[in-house]
């Protein structure tokens, strides 16, 4: 944007034609802070209208083509100069020529394919636009408005308990559970963790929820641990045949769905830590695994006949096709 | 899709525990202390032994009660056979007190009660912290220092095994 700016100059505002009824989501931000942005579902179709707004009345604005694009992209935070775009569509809204006044446009992007879940983390970022751009000779004008995307699934088929006995040997031996293996966002973790042989002088155990982002390929994979949460459930010294019950209520921390090796690019896995800290602060650990993932919520009248289909797309259950039955009823 | 179901938060099942375990002595019990130093000894050839008395139910060591005298470089002799053998971040050791040893000093240098007092304190948590380290339970550098009348520095070292 030049601040001697001589001739004609322009304003972009995107609006979706939705915007009165869907619903916005609270998503964070590359440095901490949290926004509120529209949420969409995978094969749901984005419309809206692109408003340019002549900045002096009376001139005209002369361009090469007015465009509006949906990019879904992923950043590394180290290797900024390239975007990794999954998703790129673009309509033409002007062919090149002149605004002799403010204009509006229409755009639809139908039915577009959203794969993946927005993430903003700690060395990578995946987020979904819409960019509309006046080219021009010199200088481009460009409008980006960021959405954000959930990926929802529903309740797996098989979700296995883990169950393993582990220990050190004549010391410590314990048989921990925990109730699935496959949590949602909201979910609850039981289990229990029953000690069969403690020769070593326990203070206190607690479980730890730990996210592991991993990015890069090859040798030059990253993980970066945090520690999502600690929460203590005994405080003192067992004994044997003792058993400790767990119930770790997950909507209340900020948490992801677990994501696999996304377009190749990123992971972001979650382990469950089990930690047994003794009266010397030695302490012992046992890490498992955990699947997260999100629920949709409960529908309702307002939520698209789209957003069905795409819940469709996961794990495909009897529920799903009853909810598109009732989304159809709900529609007339 | 309406799933209006409350999670079950029931606690999983589990054995019943055995009273006997319950009410019965821990199966952890060790007890180290280190106590009632003695300067044996004149002049020069002076040096200070501690009693090291340990107490526990633990399997893995052969005397349920056992009492021997040590001095410091014992235990300095304990600590480095523990960082060649084992895979254990030895904790340290009070103070060598090398100072003290220098002559021309006003006070009694390593014989003076306060600093003995000290030195026991210091001894007492870093026998304390090893014993207890399950790591450090199998060697026999351990269980030749607290069970053994003297200690044979030309022992071959080695794991312990139950």
């Amino acid at each position: 944007m030049s601040f001697f700016s001589f001739g004609q100059s322009a304003e972009i505002d995107i609006v979706l034609n939705d915007a009165e009824t869907r619903k916005k989501v609270e998503h964070k931000t590359e440095d901490g802070k949290k926004d509120k942005y529209f949420l969409f579902y995978d094969g749901e179709t984005v419309s809206g209208k692109v408003n340019v707004t002549l900045k002096n009345p009376g001139k005209r604005l002369e361009h090469q083509g007015i465009k509006i694009e949906f990019i879904g992209q992923i950043e590394l935070y180290y290797d900024r100069g390239n975007h990794h775009e999954f998703v790129s569509l673009v309509k033409d809204l002007a062919r090149p020529g002149e605004l002799t006044q403010s204009q509006t446009f229409d755009f639809e992007f139908t039915h577009v394919e959203k794969p993946y879940e927005s993430y903003t983390g700690q060395n990578v970022k995946l987020r979904y636009f819409l960019r509309a751009t006046i080219s021009r000779r010199l200088n481009d004008i460009s409008k980006e408005m960021d959405i954000v995307v959930h990926t929802l699934s529903t309740y797996p088929e098989l979700n296995s308990s883990i169950k393993m006995e582990v220990g050190i040997e004549d010391c410590l031996h314990i048989e921990f559970e925990y109730n699935k293996s496959k949590y949602h966002l909201k979910d609850v973790i039981v289990g229990k963790i029953y000690f069969l042989l403690v020769r070593i002088k326990i203070k206190h155990m607690e479980i730890d929820i730990i996210k592991r982002e991993t990015t890069g390929t090859g040798p030059n994979v990253y993980h970066e641990n945090d520690t999502i949460a600690k929460y203590e459930i005994m405080d003192g010294a067992p004994v044997r045949g003792e058993s400790i019950p767990i119930r770790l209520f997950l909507a209340g921390y900020e948490m992801t769905p677990t994501m696999r090796d996304i377009n190749k690019k990123f992971s972001v896995r979650y382990y469950l830590n089990l930690v047994l800290i003794d009266e010397e602060e030695r302490r012992y650990f046992k890490q498992q695994e955990i699947t997260l993932w999100r629920k949709g919520d409960i529908v309702r009248k307002s939520m698209s006949h789209q957003a069905v289909i795409a819940s469709q797309r996961f794990e495909g259950s009897s529920s799903a096709e009853k909810a598109l039955a009732q989304a159809k009823e709900d529609s007339n | 899709m309406s799933e209006t179901t409350v999670a079950d938060t029931r606690r999983l099942n589990s054995k019943p525990q055995d009273l006997t375990d319950a009410y019965g002595p821990p199966s952890n019990f060790l007890e180290i202390d280190v106590y009632d130093p003695q300067t044996i000894g004149v002049g020069r050839n002076r040096f200070t032994t501690y009693e090291v008395r340990m107490r526990t139910n633990l399997p893995i060591f052969k005397l349920k009660e056992s009492c021997v005298r040590r001095r410091y470089s014992d235990f300095e002799w304990l600590k480095n056979e523990l960082e060649r053998d084992s895979k254990i971040v030895v904790p340290p050791l009070p103070g060598k007190a090398l100072k003290r040893q220098l002559p021309f000093r006003g006070d009694e240098g390593i014989f003076e009660e306060s600093f003995i007092e000290e030195r026991r304190v210091g001894l007492e948590q870093f026998i304390n912290r090893i014993a207890g380290h399950p790591l450090a339970q199998n060697e026999r550098c351990l269980h030749m220092f607290l069970q053994e009348e003297s200690i044979d520095r030309n022992y071959i070292p080695g794991k312990v095994r139950q």
